[in-house]
């Protein structure tokens, strides 16, 4: 059996009258590159804010090790790293203010050597002095994978990564997300880029109307027939 | 150890942010300034009813350039989303709201600091003719003000009429420590005894308590949704 790092019981998320997730139950084992797809309102930013413990479930468990998520200490969210389609960068300063902000309150060691490393990987190295008001997309992007790895995170958490980048943000997002997968980190990711998520993922998943309507592992299904499988389920 | 330097690091976050934009001081001051300039052309010179009510206009432009300024201080925060990676830090989330609210408190005594001079002057009064303890009192209600401000923009700055809703939900619940304020400053101004401001200055130090053990309580709970 592979090892569950994260599992979903029975979870159900309600805001107000909305019930956003349904008796959600999954779990995630390390080294996964799970593509999550679903149309628009489906549940999916949603799910992930529980993953992230930027909220909690109005019934049901999350599990973190086999430990529940509200019973873990506050350093217990140093194991994400989330990437989000917001940048999660303050304008005014530039990269590498932003950047020494985000490594002292993740408590980075080696702060300089780090954001060194990153920025090089990112190319942004050369633009560490500008202020990111000035950034494009995908430089923003790009800066804020490397805020979201600066700790160096078990999980990396991305909520439609790929949203308005050019193709050289988006070569760079998914050579990185390559390597992340390549190092046993487990990965969670909600697209609606179909093509890149079935292709980077080893297992996929479908929301539909705050449930988990499918999920599978990337070997047993083709692109095509997965592709006709979300039609069917979003159309039903 | 690591509370404390959570909260340092959004302090000087929040200063160097604000030496780069220059947002949030550059209004609050001007508003402040424009308030105490406006409300001194109502009286006239040498008008005795002027000292009754000279500490709570000072106050007054101090609450609303600060609610001006808390506005502006959260925008920063939600703009990019700021304020949900702060969330998802490995801190403790009451230092995150502490060191925000140590900001506000900067730049609000920031403003009193050019502000009170100009209103000694123009309304022809010396609060510190009796010493230096009115700096207490505003040390104590800008300390209150902060503390309540920074949470209600919190909570209002999600919203669509954020400008209008934090002050509807800030002011009814401030208005302890506006009031302690007042009454306190007010005995300097006019020249009471010294000893008749120890108990607005108690009410106002025991709102300032109560305040901080209640908001470190709730506030994991407040941001959670």
């Amino acid at each position: 059996m592979p090892e569950s790092l994260v599992e979903f019981k029975n979870v159900n998320k309600k805001y107000g009258h909305i019930h956003a997730l349904r008796g959600v139950s999954v779990s995630f084992n390390k080294g996964e590159f799970v593509s999550i797809f679903g149309p628009n309102g489906a549940g999916k930013s949603t799910f992930l804010k529980l993953l992230c413990t930027m909220t909690a479930p109005t019934s049901g468990q999350i599990l973190y090790e086999s430990v529940p998520l509200n019973k873990l200490q506050d350093s217990f969210r140093s194991k994400f790293g989330v990437i989000s389609h917001q940048p999660f960068l303050y304008s005014e300063l530039t990269a590498m203010e932003n950047l020494r902000f985000y490594a002292k309150m993740y408590n980075v060691a080696d702060i300089d050597d780090r954001i060194k490393t990153l920025l090089d990987k990112v190319e942004l190295y050369k633009r560490r002095n500008d202020k990111v008001r000035g950034y494009s997309r995908g430089m923003l992007q790009r800066l804020s994978i490397t805020r979201a790895l600066l700790h160096d995170p078990d999980i990396v958490v991305l909520d439609e990564p790929y949203t308005g980048l050019d193709t050289h943000a988006s070569d760079i997002l998914t050579r990185i997300l390559t390597e992340l997968f390549g190092e046993h980190k487990t990965i969670i990711m909600v697209t609606h880029n179909m093509k890149q998520g079935y292709d980077a993922a080893s297992r996929l998943a479908i929301i539909k109307g705050g449930s988990l309507v499918l999920d599978m592992n990337k070997s047993d299904i083709s692109i095509t027939d997965f592709e006709h499988k979300y039609t069917e389920a979003v159309s039903r | 150890m690591k509370y404390l330097s959570t909260v340092l690091a959004i302090i000087n976050k929040d200063l160097l942010h604000e030496l780069k934009s220059r947002e949030i001081v550059v209004s609050m001051l001007l508003f402040s300034v424009l308030t105490v300039v406006v409300f001194s052309f109502i009286f006239e010179p040498g008008s005795e009813f002027k000292n009754e009510v000279a500490g709570g206009i000072l106050w007054m432009s101090f609450v609303f350039a600060g609610i001006l300024g808390l506005n502006k201080s959260m925008m920063s925060e939600i703009t990019g989303g700021n304020f949900s990676a702060l969330l998802l830090a490995p801190v403790d989330r009451s230092a995150i709201f502490f060191g925000k609210a140590a900001s506000n408190f900067l730049f609000i005594t920031l403003v009193e600091i050019f502000t009170i001079p100009l209103f000694m002057v123009l309304y022809n009064v010396n609060i510190f003719a009796n010493g230096f303890m009115p700096a207490v009192i505003f040390v104590l209600g800008t300390y209150g003000f902060s503390i309540l401000g920074t949470l209600f923009s919190i909570i209002s700055v999600n919203t669509r009429t954020r400008e209008v809703m934090l002050p509807l939900l800030l002011l009814p619940v401030i208005v302890p420590v506006i009031l302690a304020s007042v009454q306190a400053l007010n005995v300097y101004i006019l020249g009471h005894d010294p000893a008749d401001a120890d108990k607005w200055l108690k009410l106002l130090g025991s709102f300032d308590i109560i305040f901080t053990v209640v908001v470190f309580a709730v506030f994991d709970f407040i941001v959670e949704d």
